[in-house]
């Protein structure tokens, strides 16, 4: 919302400067957004008198001119505008000059051998308008010398603010002059010009407001005034200069008395021109398929739920958004029909939006248009035709009811205590309420408030504490210390997936991985290929193709963000991400999962080439590595985890497997990226994964005290067996590490795998694994032929389950 | 030297209990000389068993003893098992030195090239994106004044994410969010991404009883893409709950968040009105700073740099929850976690935040252990 200081002054009797009025703006919640003093910009420019314009000698298109800027001597100054000529008035830039046109600074030159010192220039160099077609040509009688701002009274600073949704009263500045007022920078003045104005004898155009019961709502009332004999043309400068300083375009003094109520009182309005209007108004919602060529020159195709102004030829104007470009007023208009009617808020957004028209009238319609000035509106926009433009006015039609709502508040002064905590006197209260314009009945602690129509957004008691601290100065709230409950003293703050969720990040930045956030939405051929895409998780509005669709895993995301690593020269990314997966459109179908992906040399040990060993590529066991180790820093128990060969279908089904607690709990897998998933995401590998579900994560044991178990050790020293057993290729490692366990249960602490050997010696499809049993003895040192026994049943019990023999 | 070693082992056999005190000296000299001279430890061995062995020449000598008087032994005693202690000390001595020179040699051959590189290389070093730190850096924050951290799903309904927060249905506020869509499902029901962490005051409020005091970090969406802008960003929230919480306890939470975020000693900061749906009084917040050169510092300066939104809850949303607005009260703030990042760190742009690049992460990112505390300082 921008407007002048000399408007603001229209409504505001105040003496104080422009900076305390910015300050206050800001401190009563009108933040200011920019203020432009052209006083400051075009401080350096002054008028002059050309006492001579002579033909360059060696430019055709060039003249020399003789300058006289009123200190008595002469200035010489190659000009190259068409309309320079001996004896003109115009605006003088002196040397140092910065030309906001043309964006830079003038200085003395030579122009084809003849010296230059300034410049003569154009509004459009002055940054006033678009007019570049010549040097600025003042009246003969202009004054030589004179700063141009104060000749062109354009001594006037824009000030911007930015209106909250909650302030249509302040889209016009008798609003922001009524706040002001209250703050205590002055006193609004009286309001004389919607006095109502006689008209004489009847609005000869009648208007019908043509809805069914149920739509009435959507134009309470709507009135209309004819002057007859007008006289239109450019406004006066007065106003011409205080449009353009608010960035409107001047147009003619009808239209532009229409913006001048828009934004001195944020209430729209709407002029016809009585001889383009056929019949009588009927006010009623759009047909479908119903065009209009409106103001903007466009035509629009309208739908039922727009309401259109019509006449006997069509629709002439769309309701509170946009006149159209058939009955609006020109130079050639004597007789002005003027609108001033209430639209209904929600019906003008959805309209405004759906059309795709933001204009001044439907942003002031869709936050609410005082229904109180409808009447005081069109007086006002009377008097100033009737000034502008003389003719005689009609009386008012008015269809529909003009409604005056009357909303009270009871309002206990305690309560801005109580939700800011300062102490405003109750007298200060009041004065505030009344100087905003509420009405403050009765004398207790709690009084009845009755809210101005101007203030839509005004509903309850919170509101009126607002509109008391915002004017006191919200900055009294003092701070005011909020300790610990001390309740809570002891007890975490986080839960268990929320500590899991920080702590994966730390435990695979720990092993080398770079964390990543990627978009939560991906390609819906991405989300189906990993088991997602489904439609209640598309969005109906992606910003773009490839984002539309929730993810399923976060793999996508992270195997596109590592090829997009090796397209830049970086090949061998590590890259995790701990975040949200998506099932379903359910809450509980939103998981948090730990993925990481691993491509080409990036391994945990290290990444890219290394002098002490041959590279290679990462490999499943470095995303298993990575899988494990993120379930031991989560203090996951993996004695009873499953590890299934083969995992989801992205994966290499030879080498992956899928982790899981039973046949149900899957918590996740790992594995080489399958080559067509690869393909299917543009990526090339070698990328090896894990991905973890933390949410599927079993929840540690509940224990009864913080205390741990105690510690036992024994005295007798472990003692260890290799055997090395040859089984079918098919035969799983763990089967034969799960045997060996299982064989002597009490006695066996540990069995690993230390060599699986393929060739001389070993059949044809078969191999030899051999494994590495660790006895932990109890009672007593073992003997010889007690661990001679415990090995042959270790032996026996492999055999029996994988069908192993010793290898000899 | 080894090829001498005989002569010493049949020299005894000549002596006999007549020998003079001048044989022993130069047995001694002669004993000595060749252990000086040994060049290992073999020779050394052949040594010792030739003098001390059974059959050696100062056993020999030892020997005799037994058969000497008691006169003939206290004379010659001393000088035969002076002769035998020296002859021990040498040869110790000189094998502790031999093995030694050994070790030494065995050392000088074992020398590597130290100034090879170990792994990882500079590429691999594991990091934590600036969010994640930024949110552990808030939680511990936080929860030391008693907070505990709520979240809430990404999916939302209208109910959560609008209605219930005190926007009306077609309010230009709500126009204001940008918001994305799903598809209608089978009920007509419209679900959408959330465009704040706000619809987590509505879950939390709804199912835990006051006083509730929460923060509420998350990922947000609205359909809106520019230099400043990503459609996916990070909000974090606050919500007060209970029967007397107002204004001034909001500004000291804030102003003891941003002295310990900022990590500044003191902070200035400026309350301005303003406007949200869901809180009244509405207020915005400014801190104090200064803008030299580009860069942004807080706790000092003239200038003023807007932070954050907040205000107390709406009593329409507390009405929303099922709770009594003159029962009780509260306050809510809002900030983007992303912006907070960028002020802290001096991150110039928003975008590189979710394009993974390892170059960034590296520059950005933190160290895997550096985790947040209080006792260690926020940042490492």
């Amino acid at each position: 919302m921008k407007f002048t200081l000399s408007w603001l002054k229209d409504h505001l009797d105040t003496t104080t400067s422009l900076d305390e009025i910015v300050d206050a703006l800001t401190r009563v919640g009108l933040e200011v957004e920019g203020v432009e003093d052209p006083a400051k910009a075009l401080a350096p420019y002054v008028t002059a008198h050309v006492i001579s314009a002579e033909q360059h000698p060696n430019a055709d298109r060039l003249r020399v001119c003789m300058v006289d800027t009123g200190d008595g001597k002469p200035i010489q100054v190659v000009c190259g505008a068409p309309n320079a000529r001996t004896g003109m008035k115009s605006v003088f830039s002196p040397p140092g000059t910065f030309i906001p046109g043309k964006n830079i600074t003038i200085g003395v030159g030579v122009v084809r051998g003849v010296e230059s010192a300034g410049m003569l220039c154009s509004a459009y160099e002055l940054g006033l308008s678009d007019d570049h077609e010549g040097i600025i040509d003042l009246p003969a009688d202009a004054p030589v010398g004179l700063r141009y701002v104060d000749y062109a009274d354009l001594d006037d600073p824009m000030i911007d603010v930015a209106v909250t949704p909650n302030r249509p009263d302040a889209l016009g500045i008798r609003g922001i002059a009524r706040d002001l007022a209250a703050a205590g920078l002055g006193t609004l003045k009286p309001d004389a010009a919607t006095a109502p104005v006689p008209g004489k004898g009847e609005c000869p155009v009648s208007v019908t407001l043509d809805f069914a019961v149920d739509d009435k709502h959507l134009c309470p009332a709507f009135a209309l005034r004819l002057v007859r004999g007008v006289k239109n043309g450019p406004s006066p400068l007065w106003l011409q200069r205080r449009l353009k300083a608010i960035g409107l375009r001047p147009i003619n003094a009808l239209v532009d008395i229409t913006n001048y109520v828009t934004f001195d009182r944020g209430r729209p309005l709407h002029v016809f021109d009585l001889k383009k209007v056929e019949g009588g108004l009927v006010v009623r919602r759009a047909k479908d398929g119903e065009e209009v060529l409106a103001l903007d020159g466009r035509t629009y195709r309208l739908e039922s739920g727009t309401v259109v102004i019509v006449d006997g030829k069509g629709v002439e104007s769309i309701a509170g958004i946009m006149g159209g470009e058939h009955s609006g007023c020109d130079e050639t208009t004597t007789d002005v029909l003027i609108e001033s009617a209430l639209w209904d808020a929600l019906n003008i957004a959805r309209s405004g939006r759906s059309l795709g028209i933001n204009t001044d009238a439907r942003y002031r319609f869709e936050r609410g248009v005082d229904p109180a000035f409808t009447l005081p509106g069109i007086e006002l926009a009377t008097r100033m035709v009737l000034d502008l433009c003389g003719g005689e006015p009609t009386g008012t039609h008015v269809a529909g009811a003009v409604p005056h709502p009357s909303k009270t508040i009871a309002f206990p002064f305690a309560e801005v205590k109580r939700l800011t905590g300062i102490d405003v006197p109750e007298a200060e209260m009041r004065a505030t309420l009344e100087a905003l314009g509420f009405a403050v009945q009765g004398t207790g602690s709690t009084v009845e408030v009755k809210v101005p129509t101007w203030r839509p957004d005004v509903e309850g008691k919170a509101d009126l504490v607002e509109e008391i601290v915002r004017i006191a100065g919200i900055d009294r709230v003092t701070s005011t210390p909020f300790m610990r409950d001390p309740q809570t003293v002891a007890a975490p703050v986080l839960t268990l997936i929320q500590k899991r969720t920080r702590l994966a990040k730390r435990a695979l930045a720990a092993r080398g991985l770079m964390e990543a956030i990627t978009w939560s939405f991906i390609g819906k051929a991405e989300a189906e290929h990993f088991g997602g895409g489904k439609p209640e998780l598309a969005l109906a509005n992606p910003i773009a193709s490839d984002l539309s669709d929730m993810r399923p895993s976060l793999l996508p995301g992270l195997i596109k963000a590592a090829q997009r690593n090796a397209d830049r020269g970086f090949g061998d990314a590590a890259l995790f991400e701990v975040g949200q997966v998506f099932a379903g459109a359910a809450p509980e179908d939103q998981t948090i999962s730990a993925t990481a992906v691993r491509r080409a040399f990036a391994r945990p040990e290290g990444s890219g080439r290394f002098w002490g060993e041959a590279a290679e590529p990462a490999d499943v066991f470095d995303a298993k590595a990575d899988a494990f180790a993120l379930l031991e820093a989560l203090g996951v128990p993996t004695g009873g985890l499953q590890i299934v060969p083969g995992g989801p279908a992205w994966f290499h089904p030879g080498r992956s497997a899928t982790l899981q607690f039973g046949p149900k709990v899957v918590i996740g897998a790992f594995g080489e990226i399958h080559p067509r998933t690869l393909e299917a995401l543009d990526a090339k590998g070698p990328i090896v994964a894990a991905e973890i579900i933390l949410d599927r994560l079993p929840p540690p044991k509940a224990k009864p005290t913080k205390v741990k178990p105690k510690l036992v050790l024994s005295d007798f020293q472990p003692v260890e067996r290799d055997f090395a057993f040859v089984v079918d290729e098919a035969v799983a490692a763990q089967d034969v590490l799960k045997a060996a366990q299982a064989a002597e249960r009490t006695l066996v602490t540990d069995v690993v795998v230390f060599d699986v050997y393929r060739g001389t010696g070993v059949p044809e499809g078969k191999k030899s694994v051999a494994i590495a049993v660790t006895l932990q003895p109890v009672e007593k040192t073992l003997t010889d032929a007690e661990i001679e026994a415990v090995g042959g049943r270790i032996v026996a019990e492999v055999s029996k389950k994988t069908g192993a023999t010793l290898r000899g | 030297m080894a090829k001498a070693a005989p002569t010493f082992r049949a020299r005894p056999r000549t002596l006999l209990h007549g020998f003079m005190m001048s044989d022993i000296a130069a047995l001694e000299a002669e004993l000595l000389s060749a252990v000086a001279a040994a060049s290992d430890e073999a020779a050394l061995e052949n040594l010792r068993i030739a003098a001390l062995g059974k059959q050696g020449s100062v056993s020999a000598l030892l020997k005799t003893l037994g058969s000497m008087t008691p006169e003939e032994r206290k004379e010659k005693g001393p000088l035969i098992n002076g002769l035998r202690d020296r002859v021990t000390t040498a040869l110790a001595e000189k094998r502790s030195g031999l093995k030694d020179a050994a070790l030494d040699a065995r050392l000088a051959a074992e020398r590597v090239d130290v100034t090879l590189p170990v792994r990882p290389s500079d590429n691999a070093r594991g990091r934590i994106h600036p969010i994640s730190q930024v949110i552990d850096e808030l939680t511990t924050i936080f929860a030391d004044m008693g907070f505990a951290v709520a979240e809430g799903p990404d999916v939302e309904t209208d109910f959560y994410n609008f209605t219930a927060l005190n926007f009306p249905v077609g309010h230009p506020a709500r126009e204001m969010h940008d918001t994305f869509f799903f598809n209608p499902d089978e009920t007509g029901e419209r679900k959408l991404l959330r465009t704040h962490t706000s619809p987590v005051q509505i879950r939390t409020m709804t199912a835990q009883k006051p006083p509730i005091r929460v923060i509420i970090p998350g990922r947000t969406y609205r359909c809106d893409s520019d230099q400043t802008h990503t459609p996916m960003f990070h909000q974090v929230e606050g919500l007060v709950i209970d029967k007397g919480s107002h204004l001034g306890h909001l500004k000291w939470i804030l102003e003891e968040f941003c002295k310990a975020f900022f990590e500044v000693a003191d902070v200035k900061m400026r309350f301005r009105p303003s406007f949200f749906p869901f809180t009244e009084p509405s207020v915005e917040v400014d801190i104090q700073c200064s803008r030299k050169g580009g860069e942004i510092r807080f706790g000092e300066g003239e200038d003023w740099l807007e932070i954050l939104g907040c205000g107390m809850v709406h009593p329409n949303v507390i009405r929303n929850c099922g709770l009594d607005p003159d029962e009780y009260q509260g306050f809510a703030w809002g900030m983007g976690i992303d912006r907070i990042a960028m002020l802290k760190y001096g991150m110039p742009d928003l975008r590189p935040f979710f394009e993974a690049d390892m170059r960034w992460m590296a520059h950005y990112g933190f160290r895997p252990l550096d985790l947040p505390t209080l006792a260690g300082g926020l940042s490492a």
